[in-house]
């Protein structure tokens, strides 16, 4: 079969640039239709931001809070991410004056790991949340760090990491506080405090003292001395376990002195 | 002379049905969208969003393209010029145009599912299922309803395969089985897969 150039060619080029022409006129009508507007200051903010989307703000992502940012529901200091120079960018881009806040670091609340006896040999998946679906944990201690390292993968700065110990180490050069690890932990024994200062009792097991003696060598047996030591009555015993409130305490230091199994700590 | 097919499905439904979510499965027997099929199954969220597009997308191309086929390109058409070489950059331009369009829209109407498809859509665009879809409905001389179900179908044999490799990927990358986690393990694991469907379709005949 030959092919009529001069004669397939004109349909062709009519077709082809008719459609193509069709399509275009589409696309504009559509990106007038519907259009979305950003604002400029949005863009500009969102070119200053870490852009790790790690949530510390309270907002789901970077450009969530850089929009409320600039609608001014948000303070732009809410960042824990950013550093002190990129505030002062931040802050000569809305004209306003940004002082970083306090950094914040998490802590463990469990001396366990090795110093805790393990209750069976776990072997399947290495995720806290598995081996607590497995049967509790599979630690003696049911409340304390399993150092299966669920807040090592949620953490998006390569700032935590479980140490020999078995138990999670903070490197605070990487450190924005930003509390994923916290909200990833499923025993809840990680908080984000203060870096300096804040005094606390550094266990989270609520079983009876006889038990936590047997098991752990720095677990918290709820005997109340600290309590009764502590000169601004800031310590309550809480389901056998001393807890510390962090608005009375004075930061003196004499429950660390007083306590018998040294599960008390300043940072 | 070439007759253009009708308007109302002539053709079995149910066997072309079955054909195109298992015997001809897109991702398992033809291997075609093998991009989006490797890369977007190690998360079971993102193919279920993946599949989720593509199977309305290969039903609106299918709306669009059958039309344009057999009014304008088919020598049986309107021009009444043969035009058919021109079909694989018509459809495209369609496709991709089409695909732009439900960008837009989503992104104005919907900003939660504009966020968790929107970095697939441009994807699709380019996803050689979907051309595959609007391609076979030519070849295969459908009819326009026959069409818009094959495509339907394939999008939805597009999900299950998805479906299926992700729940089992995640559980084995999760597990740190390191057979199965990278590429070549995905490749196996389809193979298995579409040899179990093939055995079972020639045990079981329709």
């Amino acid at each position: 079969m030959t092919v009529d150039l001069m004669v397939l060619m004109p349909p062709a080029i009519a077709v082809l640039g008719a459609l193509g022409l069709a399509m275009a006129a589409m696309l504009v009508w559509a990106s007038k239709a519907f259009h979305v507007e950003s604002d400029p200051l949005v863009d500009a903010l969102m070119e200053l931001m870490p852009g790790a989307n790690c949530g510390a703000c309270g907002y789901p992502g970077c450009a969530d809070f850089a929009e409320h940012v600039v609608a001014g529901d948000a303070s732009p200091d809410g960042c824990t991410s950013c550093d002190a120079e990129t505030f002062e960018m931040i802050g000569e881009l809305l004209g306003m004056d940004i002082s970083a806040a306090e950094p914040m670091y998490p802590i463990t609340i469990c001396q366990g790991g090795t110093n805790c006896k393990d209750r069976y040999d776990y072997i399947g998946a290495p995720t806290c949340k598995a081996a607590i679906l497995l049967a509790g944990t599979k630690k003696a201690c049911s409340y304390g760090c399993i150092g299966l390292g669920d807040c090592v993968r949620a953490c998006m700065f390569d700032a935590i990491e479980i140490a020999d110990n078995g138990l999670p180490e903070i490197k605070k050069y990487n450190c924005k506080g930003c509390g994923a690890c916290v909200t990833a932990c499923p025993q809840d024994v990680l908080v984000v405090t203060k870096e300096h200062g804040p005094v606390y009792v550094v266990c989270s097991s609520h079983d009876k003292g006889k038990y936590v003696k047997e098991i752990c060598e720095f677990g918290c047996i709820g005997c109340g001395i600290c309590k009764k030591n502590c000169p601004e009555g800031a310590i309550k015993l809480v389901k056998a376990v001393a807890v510390i409130d962090q608005e009375k305490c004075t930061q003196c230091g004499t429950c660390i002195d007083v306590c018998p199994r040294n599960a008390i700590v300043k940072l | 002379m070439i007759e253009t097919p009708g308007l109302m499905p002539t053709e079995n439904i149910f066997p072309l049905f079955v054909e195109a979510m298992f015997t001809k499965n897109f991702l398992l027997i033809m291997f075609l969208g093998l991009c989006s099929y490797i890369g977007l199954t190690t998360n079971s969220e993102t193919s279920k969003g993946m599949s989720m597009a593509v199977t309305f997308v290969m039903t609106v191309s299918a709306i669009l393209t059958w039309p344009i086929y057999h009014y304008l390109l088919s020598p049986a058409g309107i021009l009444g010029t043969d035009l058919t070489f021109l079909r694989t950059i018509c459809f495209i331009l369609i496709i991709a145009s089409f695909v732009q369009l439900v960008e837009f829209i989503i992104r104005r109407f919907s900003p939660p599912l504009y966020k968790s498809l929107g970095i697939y859509l441009p994807l699709i665009a380019t996803n050689c299922a979907v051309l595959g879809v609007v391609l076979l409905n030519i070849q295969e001389g459908y009819t326009y309803g026959a069409s818009i179900i094959y495509a339907f179908a394939a999008g939805l044999g597009f999900a299950w395969v998805m479906l299926a490799t992700a729940a089992v990927r995640e559980k084995l990358i999760m597990r740190g089985v390191d057979l199965f986690s990278g590429f070549i393990g995905a490749f196996f694991a389809a193979t298995m897969v579409a040899l179990i469907i093939v055995s079972y379709f020639s045990v079981v005949k329709l």
